[in-house]
Formats: C-alpha cells, sequence, structure tokens
C-alpha cells in the first residue's frame, strides 16, 4: 500500500511544516518559476489569446448545461465504435470496475499513464489490494510512485523533488520494481530520463492492459484524447491488448472540432509549449492497430455535487493545466501536499470541496488557503474565477450547511459589524482604541491573533483618529 | 436498485435544473490561421513549420521530390527500417539498409530491435510543428512507429497547413490518430527539457517541395 | 459635485495621515470633500471570510451615509472595490431587492482615489514634490481585482524631485489577505518575507502604495527586522508640494542630490 492523503491535517498545519522546509521552496520555486516564464512567452505568441479562453470557457458551460445528452452521445459512439462503457457513482464503484476488469483478464502488473483520477479515487492502492501491481509509467508519477511519495502538482506531480533526491529514489527502488537503475546513475536529468527509459521499456513490452485517464472526451465522435510529452501514453495507449480509460463526466467537449481550441490552449498554458510532443485519439477500436477490447469507465465522485453549485460549478471546466499553481504565491510557498489532494493549488482549493463537501475540517480549511489575491483567475484558459468560488465556498463555511464553523470568529465578526453600524458606538469605538494604543503589545498578540505578530510588529495606534482630527480642525481648515 | 448510469444522469440533470443562467453562444472569434501569417503564401508556411520543427529538437531535410531518395539514403541509419504498406518503394531505392515490413503484424518485442521507422503522414501544421499519422497508406499500425528510436517522416509540401483549426476539419476521428510535435520529451526533473524518453528520441523529417 | 470622502476604518484609526493626506490634496485641486461622521466599514472583512448577513448590513449602512453624494473618494483600492465588486451579490444573499439595487445604482460613483484623480479630475501631475528614493507595490486589488492600471504610476513619475525605483516581482501578493494573514500566519509570512527583500533591493526609503492595509503587513514586517525604510501611502506623497520642503528624516534622492 502506498501512502494517501487519509487523515491528512487541515491546510494551516500542513502547511506551517511546508513553510519551514528550505528545500521544498526552493525546488518548488525554481519549477513554477520557470514554468510561468515558459508559459508567459508563448502565451504572447498568441494575439487570440483571449478569444480562445472565451470559446473554451462558453464550450465548457454549454457541456455543464447539456451534460446528461453528451454523456449519452459519448455511450453512443464509444459503443458502436467496439468500447465498453461503464458508470461509476464514487470512487469505490469505479475502483471495483476497474479491479474486476484487470482480474477478467488474468494479470498482474498493468501499466497505466498518469491520470489525476486514477491518484484521486485510488485507483493504484484498490488494485494492490487485489493483488494486482499498476506501475505508473510518466517520468514525474514513477518517481512519486518509486518514492513512496504524494504527488504534489497535476502536471508535474514531482515538481518538489530535485535531481538528487530523484537519483537516491532511482538507485534505492528501481531494483525492488523491474530493472535496476544502471550501475553509477548521476543526477543528470538526461541520465536519469535514460534510466527511466530502460526501466520502463521493459514493463511497455510485457504488458497485457493499461489504465489511462483522458484529457478530452468528444461527445459527437466518441473519441478519447490524451495529451502527453515523453511517449509512454503512446506505450500504454498502443501496446496492450486491453485498455481501460478512466474519465471525470467533466471531461466531455461537445464536437471534434472544438478540440482545435482546446489543443491550442492546453500544452501552452501548462508547460509553455506550443503542442506537447504527443496528443493520440482514439474512437472505440480499430482492428489491427493498438488494444482490441477498450473499457471506458465514466466517473462522478462528486462531480454532479460540484455541478450542482451555482457558482462552484465553474470549477468543472478545469482542463488541468496547472497554470493557477504555477502563478500561486500560496503554491510556491508552500508545494502542492499542504493542500492535502491530488489536486493542490488554486483548482484544489475549490474543487476539493465542491466534490466533497466541506464537513471535514481539512476540506473547509481549503477556501482559506488563498490570499486572494486573483492571479489565478488571470491565467485560466477556461476564465474560472477562482476569488469568485472561494468567496462563495467561505460563505458556505462561515453561513451555509457545512459542519465545520468557526463560531468564535462568527461571534467576533458580528460583534465587530454590530458597533460599525451604529455611528456613536463606532465613533466612541475608534475613540477608545486611540486611549488604548499604548497598552496593546507590539509585538506579541494574544491568540487567535498571535500569527500575526510571528513575523511582524503592529502598528501603533495614533492618539488623534482622522475623525477627531477632522473634527478638531474642521476638516483641515483651522 | 437502479443503475450507476440512471443514478448519475439523475444527479446531472437534478443538479442543472436548479440553475438559473443558460450560457450563452459559443463565440469563434479565434484566429483559423497561425498568427502572423498569410495561409495564401505557402512559402511563408513551410518555412514556418520548418522552423518550428528544429525549434523542438527534428531535424529537417527540405528537398525537392527527384531528391527524396538521396537524402533518405543519408539521413537512415544502415541498419535496420520498418517500412508500412503503402510507403512509396521509390524513395527507399538507394537506402541499402534492411526493410523491415510489419506484415503480418511483427510482435513490440520484435519492433523494438528495429533501428528507424520511415512514414508519410497524413497532415502537418506549420505553427505547432505536428505531424499527423492516421495509419493511413505509408503510416502503418501506432506501434511501429513507436518503439524504433528513430522516426523518420516525409511530408508532401501540400499537406502542411497552418494552423490547428485549419487542419483539424480533414482529419478522420474514426481512425486512430497520432500527433507528433517534436521527438519525445520531459522536463519532470527540475523542468529541465530533456529530448527521448520513450517515443523515438529522433525525429526525422523530409520535407519535399516541388 | 458633492463629493464625500470614505476614508475607511483602518485609515480612520490606525493611518489618519493618508486620510489627512487624502483631504489636502483633493482641496489643493478644487475639491472640498465632505467626512460624514456616521460612516464606519466597507464591511471587506466580513466579506472575505465568508458573513455576507453582516456585509449586507454594512452595505446598508453604506448606502445610507454616502447615497446621496455626487462621488465618494476612497484612500484604498480593496475597500473602494467592495460597493463594485461585494455589495449586490452580498444584498442577493440576504435577498434584499432594494438594497441590492441601491448598491448597484451608487457603486459606480464610489472612486477609488487615483482613478478619481485621473479620470473625474483629469490630472497626473498634481504639483506635488518629494525628493525622495520611493518604490511602488501595486495591491492585488488595485492590480486585479478593480484595476487602477498605469495610474498610480503616472501619478508617481510626475510628482517633482522624486526618484521612482520599479519594485522587483511587483505583481506579486504581499501575503496580507485580511483575514489570511491571521488564519495562515505560516504561508503569509513567507510572501511577506519575500515581498520584504524585494522592497530592500531597490534601496528605496519609502515604500507607497494605494492600500494601506498591504503596507501595514510589509512594514510591519520590515520594521520587525530592523529596517529603516517608510511605507506610505500614495495620497501622503501627492500631498506634499515645494511648500512643505523634503521629508527631514528621510535621505534625499540621488536625482534631487545631483541636479
Amino acid at each position: 500500500m502506498s501512502r494517501t492523503f487519509v487523515g491528512w491535517p487541515a491546510f494551516p498545519q500542513a502547511a506551517a511544516v511546508a513553510t519551514r522546509d528550505a528545500q521544498l521552496r526552493a525546488n518548488v520555486a525554481r519549477a513554477t518559476g520557470t514554468i510561468r516564464a515558459k508559459r508567459a512567452k508563448l502565451v504572447a505568441e498568441r494575439p487570440d489569446w483571449e478569444e480562445l479562453r472565451d470559446s473554451a470557457a462558453a464550450l465548457k458551460d454549454d457541456v455543464l448545461t447539456h451534460l446528461d445528452t453528451y454523456l449519452l452521445q459519448v455511450e453512443e459512439k464509444v459503443t458502436a465504435a467496439g468500447g465498453t462503457v461503464h458508470w461509476a457513482r464514487d470512487a469505490a464503484e469505479a475502483n471495483r470496475i476497474v479491479t474486476d476488469l484487470v482480474r477478467a483478464t488474468g494479470e498482474r502488473e498493468i501499466v497505466k499513464v498518469k491520470s489525476m483520477l486514477t491518484e484521486e479515487i485510488g485507483l493504484d492502492n484498490a488494485l494492490a489490494a487485489a493483488g494486482i501491481d499498476a506501475r505508473e509509467t510518466d517520468l514525474a508519477a514513477a518517481i512519486v510512485q518509486l518514492g513512496d511519495d504524494l504527488p504534489s502538482h497535476v502536471v508535474v506531480p514531482a515538481l518538489h523533488r530535485n535531481r538528487a533526491e530523484i537519483r537516491d529514489i532511482f538507485v534505492r527502488e528501481m531494483g525492488r520494481h523491474g530493472r535496476p537503475a544502471p550501475e553509477g546513475l548521476s543526477d543528470d536529468p538526461p541520465q536519469l530520463a535514460e534510466a527511466a527509459r530502460l526501466h520502463m521499456r521493459e514493463k511497455f513490452l510485457k504488458a497485457k492492459v493499461a489504465v489511462s485517464g483522458a484529457n478530452f472526451l468528444v461527445a459527437e465522435t466518441g473519441t478519447a484524447v490524451v495529451v502527453e510529452s515523453e511517449g509512454n501514453g503512446r506505450m500504454c495507449l498502443t501496446l496492450a491488448d486491453t485498455l481501460i480509460t478512466l474519465v471525470g463526466l467533466e471531461k466531455v467537449v461537445p464536437t471534434w472540432r472544438d478540440l482545435e481550441v482546446f489543443l491550442q490552449l492546453l500544452a501552452r498554458n501548462a508547460t509553455g509549449e506550443r503542442m506537447a510532443p504527443y496528443t493520440t485519439t482514439w474512437t472505440g477500436t480499430t482492428p489491427g492497430d493498438g488494444p482490441q477490447t477498450f473499457h471506458l469507465v465514466l466517473v462522478d465522485n462528486g462531480r454532479t455535487r460540484a455541478l450542482a453549485d451555482e457558482v462552484g460549478r465553474q470549477a468543472l471546466r478545469c482542463i488541468r493545466c496547472g497554470a493557477c499553481m504555477n502563478i500561486c504565491p500560496v503554491y510556491e510557498r508552500t508545494g502542492g501536499q499542504s493542500y492535502g489532494s491530488v489536486y493542490p493549488g488554486p483548482i484544489g482549493a475549490i474543487l476539493n470541496p465542491l466534490l466533497k463537501g466541506l464537513d471535514d475540517p481539512q476540506t473547509a480549511s481549503l477556501p482559506y488557503a488563498s490570499s486572494l489575491c486573483g492571479a489565478c483567475n488571470d491565467v485560466c484558459p477556461v476564465r474560472i474565477r477562482f476569488t469568485d468560488v472561494l468567496l462563495e465556498l467561505r460563505h458556505q463555511v462561515a453561513e451555509g450547511d457545512a459542519k465545520v464553523k468557526h463560531p468564535g470568529e462568527k461571534a467576533a465578526l458580528r460583534a465587530v459589524g454590530a458597533v460599525m453600524e451604529h455611528p456613536a458606538a463606532w465613533n466612541a469605538a475608534i475613540r477608545a482604541a486611540g486611549k488604548a494604543g499604548p497598552l496593546i503589545p507590539k509585538k506579541k498578540l494574544p491568540k487567535p491573533l498571535s500569527g500575526w505578530t510571528d513575523s511582524r510588529i503592529v502598528p501603533g495606534i495614533p492618539k488623534e483618529s482622522f475623525r477627531a482630527w477632522w473634527e478638531r480642525t474642521d476638516g483641515g481648515t483651522e | 436498485m437502479s443503475s450507476a448510469r440512471d443514478d448519475i444522469l439523475a444527479r446531472v440533470r437534478a443538479a442543472n435544473a436548479t440553475q438559473r443562467a443558460e450560457p450563452g453562444a459559443v463565440p469563434r472569434t479565434y484566429l483559423r490561421h497561425a498568427p502572423g501569417i498569410d495561409p495564401a503564401d505557402r512559402a511563408a508556411v513551410l518555412a514556418l513549420f520548418a522552423e518550428r520543427l528544429v525549434e523542438y529538437g527534428a531535424t529537417v531535410h527540405r528537398v525537392r521530390s527527384a531528391d527524396v531518395a538521396a537524402v533518405l539514403a543519408a539521413a537512415l541509419p544502415e541498419g535496420s527500417a520498418v517500412v508500412p504498406g503503402g510507403f512509396p518503394a521509390p524513395w527507399l531505392a538507394e537506402w541499402t539498409g534492411a526493410v523491415i515490413a510489419d506484415t503480418p503484424p511483427l510482435p513490440a518485442g520484435r519492433l523494438d530491435t528495429v533501428d528507424a521507422v520511415v512514414t508519410t503522414c497524413a497532415a502537418a501544421i506549420a505553427d505547432s510543428g505536428t505531424l499527423v499519422l492516421d495509419g493511413g497508406p505509408g503510416q502503418g499500425r501506432r506501434a511501429a512507429t513507436l518503439l524504433p528510436d528513430l522516426h523518420l517522416c516525409v511530408v508532401q509540401a501540400d499537406q502542411v497547413v497552418s494552423s490547428i483549426p485549419e487542419a483539424i476539419g480533414a482529419l478522420n476521428p474514426r481512425r486512430p490518430l497520432t500527433w507528433i510535435s517534436g521527438p519525445s520529451a520531459t522536463a519532470d526533473i527540475e523542468m529541465i527539457r530533456v529530448q527521448g524518453v520513450h517515443g523515438p528520441r529522433r525525429l526525422t523529417v523530409v520535407l519535399v517541395e516541388g | 459635485m458633492r463629493t464625500a470622502l470614505f476614508v475607511t476604518c483602518l485609515n480612520d484609526g490606525l493611518f489618519p495621515r493618508s486620510g489627512q493626506a487624502t483631504v489636502k490634496l483633493l482641496r489643493r485641486l478644487g475639491v472640498e470633500v465632505e467626512f460624514p461622521p456616521a460612516q464606519s466599514c466597507c464591511g471587506q472583512m466580513h466579506w472575505n471570510t465568508g458573513y455576507r448577513a453582516e456585509t449586507a448590513r454594512l452595505a446598508a449602512h453604506f448606502v445610507k451615509v454616502f447615497g446621496e453624494y455626487d462621488a465618494v473618494v476612497v484612500p484604498s483600492a480593496s475597500c473602494g472595490g467592495m460597493p463594485g465588486e461585494a455589495y449586490e451579490r452580498a444584498a442577493e444573499t440576504v435577498g434584499d431587492a432594494g438594497l441590492a439595487r441601491a448598491v448597484r445604482e451608487l457603486a459606480p460613483r464610489v472612486h477609488e482615489l487615483t482613478g478619481f484623480l485621473t479620470d473625474v479630475l483629469d490630472v497626473e501631475d498634481v504639483g506635488a514634490y518629494f525628493p525622495h528614493r520611493v518604490t511602488y507595490h501595486p495591491t492585488c486589488h488595485s492590480l486585479r481585482a478593480a484595476p487602477v492600471g498605469a495610474r498610480p504610476y503616472r501619478l508617481l513619475r510626475a510628482v517633482a524631485g522624486i526618484e521612482f525605483i520599479e519594485l522587483p516581482a511587483q505583481e506579486e501578493c504581499c501575503g496580507f489577505g485580511g483575514t489570511f494573514s491571521v488564519k495562515n500566519p505560516a504561508v503569509s509570512g513567507a510572501m511577506n518575507a519575500d515581498k520584504a527583500r524585494h522592497v530592500l533591493e531597490t534601496g528605496a526609503s519609502v515604500l507607497a502604495a494605494v492600500d494601506n492595509s498591504c503596507l501595514m503587513n510589509i512594514g510591519g514586517r520590515l520594521a520587525k527586522d530592523g529596517h529603516t525604510v517608510r511605507t506610505m501611502h500614495l495620497a501622503e506623497i501627492l500631498a506634499r508640494t515645494r511648500a512643505d520642503g523634503p521629508v527631514l528624516d528621510l535621505p534625499h534622492s540621488t536625482r534631487e542630490l545631483t541636479r
């Protein structure tokens, strides 16, 4: 069994630990800084970038509005093309379907293309419990799996690891799962990539069953799309006899032509490339080419819950480009694991609560894991208004049905609000503050405000407020 | 007990039934052609295609049709190459290496021992330096273009369009498509681009003009 | 034009000099503002923490206090943005259609200070004199939520004697985020540390912004670390003239010395 995020601490506690890890901070800052620069350069190449974003957002909204129709269309087209479509209400059901499908083939080791959905539902562990070893083949996903680590980014899951750490993981672990790392492996990235190539090649050639996700699923044609860089995706999608693809309901796009919008946005925004090296599209099965058995598993696992949220449903437009985490100043200081989910950063801060609800303290802490700076809004290719959704989710915690409440905070803010509404009370409060100013400790505030003075002093409160000055000088004219 | 399918569809409909806002029409005001280029200017389109391929680490030869055989002879390794059915035989007339046919389909382990694969393509896109293979004549099945370490693709100039929107309508989604934009690569280690991971580590494009 | 000053609760109690500078500056430009004493807080702290019922009450209070004015000037991008960004939704949340209508009508008349100067008064050179080395932090609200664009830079560059230095990584948040700084002090502190470091890299003696909340955050860090960089609301720079002379305890800008 590999590690999971089950029982993870709430964001402030996890982040407090992460921000003290200088190595982690350096690794994350270097990686996000590099991607940000590449993305900015490539986005600047497109004079129609804003128009592409408009189209993408509108297309995804159309998908969400008519999702039932599109899903039925997918089912019809995939079935007609020789595939089998399965529906899964939740993670357990999806895992059971895939486990049964793999069991039926008799295979004990399968290969996987990186898929956030299978991370979300914990498929690898579910298969392991059934005695099936699912090997991740994407370099970053393999680094995470071999290191018994957890992902920290949706595009580059091992972004928190540097080359020396990766070398150590390869040398220590590869031999336990197949071909060992070459003798004298250095931490030079090309050498590390070569080690991965050799280790994985053996698995690709043997594998009879592959599991993948998909970036897009075209309703009009039933076509699935996988965008990748290394070729591990092509290996899995092409060489296995049986292909099992798991897709979240929201991955649908209406027509084949609509891919022209998303294919122009995705790689540019995700990795700063015009196109990722490899895009594979397939529809059901093709005699004589690739897997002859194809299963498509459509997974809900909270997506319909998110869909019902009038403000939050826009999070389902997400195409997992990761740009929101690359630009996020919070993510840059904490890394992805602090969010306690395979979806970190701004999208994680909204998507996890929307998928899971706000009833546990860890998930309920996520909408507050943002300074609301809004940088994510500006880079999102599908125009998700992250700050709107964060504020809506905070409202649901503060005043909605969520079980997690902050009664002390609510009482305090209500009391402050009551004073602010009444001019005489507010006037008196401002004057009292000026008098109390000298009594307030500048270097150590009491809880719950003590975090402020961990790294800052409190400004002195002037003896004379603005209103007192205005009154005394008649608006500065005396 | 209701099926997962029925439950999910019911949940979707229930969620959408409560929504007040109906989304507007999808705007389509983005460019149909590569930015900064007149799609009718063929020389510019081909120059962009070559430039983008090189930028992403592919080797490009721009040749006249009479010279294809000579260029292939020089560009292919001495060893062996998979040659899919329908690949024009005259183009390999000067190459002395071993032609490996994929009929009947070779096992993956055998394909893994071949040095190269030569193909044509279904379409090419200048803006992103992309080749699209659809398994048609001269292109072979997907496994054959994946396991050899060198992929050499012959592109006819009239197959090159400027942009993805120009290309997509002519492609048949019912066929399995492979869109290739430069050789296999990764940036998973410290965001440093390493060329060549699992797919062919070298990509050579022979662009035939006139 | 009847113009009101909404000074904001933070400026009222903690940064009265910013409010005073705003009054002095506007008076110099021929605008006599009124200060309705019943004003208090825009409700941003409540709104950003999720308390919409409280926000709606404060929105109603805001409408009561400012509804009759032709213009409301606010020396804060974040507080000045509240009527436009939040009040209508807060009113809808509590089902108060009348309030929603009232805030929709009032919001376009609420102006952040630099926008009021450049767009309503149509000035860039406000006749200011500030012979010191200054850097400027574009606060997130002024950058993205209620964008003021290049206005503060245009105003600053027109100040006589000023030596303006661009702040590295200026578009990155300082980590304040209202209750974020209390709920997530570790991350907030880490963001702020980087912002303070960038401020020091400029060698400026003054850090300016259009939001005292962010300046309080960054200034609190600089002061805790023993640095003498001063934080000043942009209004305090724009309000000073040659008659005021240089700020006595600030180093002169090098540009001024070489003149």
